[in-house]
């Protein structure tokens, strides 16, 4: 005679609960979003170079948290503005090293080139770190700028969707290299010199 | 000759509910999954300025946090209202940022330890001189790639 031992069920019932129990545990230690900001390279200790003065853009930022451009009031509204003709100045009409690619104004007192063009930012200590991001955002706007308009002549698509489309997940691996390639380019036409100062 | 009982009027047959446990763990594994934790507690107030040429951080284990800005209003009594730097869960002085950072850098992988991005949580009312106190530290240590973490909007809404 074999007695069919079976086995008890295991209540299964609770199971829901201890589930909803993690979840929540879950959804309140954890955050969705993921960062952004803007990126920016400090100089190395002890650095310094000589640039001449018509390749320096100097912006301030006074302790009443108002805009100087070479020691002039200006909304910063303009400054965008201000900074792509700046850089994209290119030198003078058939003066040494000046910038092929460039549609600037081609003004003797302005930069020579956009490989040489330095902004200088310097914020006294009592500025507002709002400030500065909104500066520093309208010259990011600038670059991009510049970089989306040879981007669309090169190759035939601007610099921020060749940077959507680098980190896209979609894209494929050869692709990801050819395009880091065309981003680097672009960022060597136009690179980021931006030197942060604090005066006292 | 009723062979077929007939059932009682209104006697709803109860809803299984033996597939909820597997609705629910679906959720988890994709909450699980999509989010991250959060490691350390804010104690200074954290509003960031808004950008809109923003660009993303992504692999959060190449980044160091510092966070800066007033004392919440629990720790105005002790460490009063002015801004401050905090480093992991506590408050810090600007001189500590560089062993901070080194230490932080101690502790990636060593192949992570040269592609290190350090994010400043900065309150937009703090002031700059306080910011470039921690870049010069952060230039010290050779931390030089930097991110001032923000928010995605409008930067003219920084200045009121």
């Amino acid at each position: 005679m074999a007695t069919r031992k079976q086995m008890p069920e295991v209540n299964a019932g609770s199971m829901a609960d201890i589930a909803f129990l993690l979840l929540i545990f879950f959804l309140v230690t954890t955050t969705i979003e993921s960062d952004v900001g803007l990126s920016v390279k400090l100089p190395k200790d002890n650095n310094t170079a000589t640039v001449l003065e018509r390749n320096v853009l100097r912006v301030s930022l006074n302790a009443s948290n108002e805009v100087l451009v070479e020691d002039s009031l200006v909304p910063i509204k303009d400054l965008r503005e201000i900074a792509i003709a700046f850089l994209d100045n290119g030198g003078l009409v058939g003066g040494k090293g000046k910038c092929e690619y460039c549609q600037g104004a081609r003004d003797g007192a302005s930069s020579d080139h956009p490989q040489k063009a330095v902004i200088s930012i310097s914020t006294t200590r009592a500025t507002k770190y709002g400030l500065f991001i909104a500066v520093q955002n309208e010259l990011a706007a600038a670059y991009n700028v510049l970089r989306n308009r040879e981007g669309l002549s090169r190759y035939n698509a601007s610099y921020v969707d060749l940077i959507h489309l680098y980190e896209s997940t979609a894209t494929h691996m050869e692709e990801k290299a050819l395009l880091k390639s065309k981003i680097e380019h672009l960022r060597t036409l136009f690179p980021k010199l931006i030197s942060e100062t604090n005066v006292n | 000759m009723a062979k077929f009982a007939k059932k009682k009027d209104g006697d709803l047959p109860a809803v299984s509910t033996a597939s909820l446990p597997d609705i629910v763990f679906m959720l988890l594994f994709f909450f699980m999954t999509v989010t991250t934790m959060k490691d350390s507690s804010i104690m200074v107030e954290n509003t960031l300025p808004n950008a809109s040429e923003t660009k993303k951080l992504e692999k959060k284990d190449r980044i160091i946090y510092i966070f800066a800005g007033k004392p919440t209003k629990e720790y105005q009594s002790v460490y009063g209202t002015e801004t401050r730097i905090q480093l992991n869960d506590k408050f810090a002085n600007v001189n500590e940022v560089g062993s901070y950072i080194l230490a932080e850098r101690a502790k990636k992988p060593q192949e992570l330890q040269n592609v290190l991005t350090t994010a400043l949580k900065v309150d937009k009312e703090a002031n700059m001189g306080l910011i470039s106190d921690i870049k010069q530290e952060l230039r010290k240590v050779n931390a030089l790639k930097v991110n001032y973490t923000t928010f995605e909007g409008d930067a003219f809404n920084n200045i009121q």
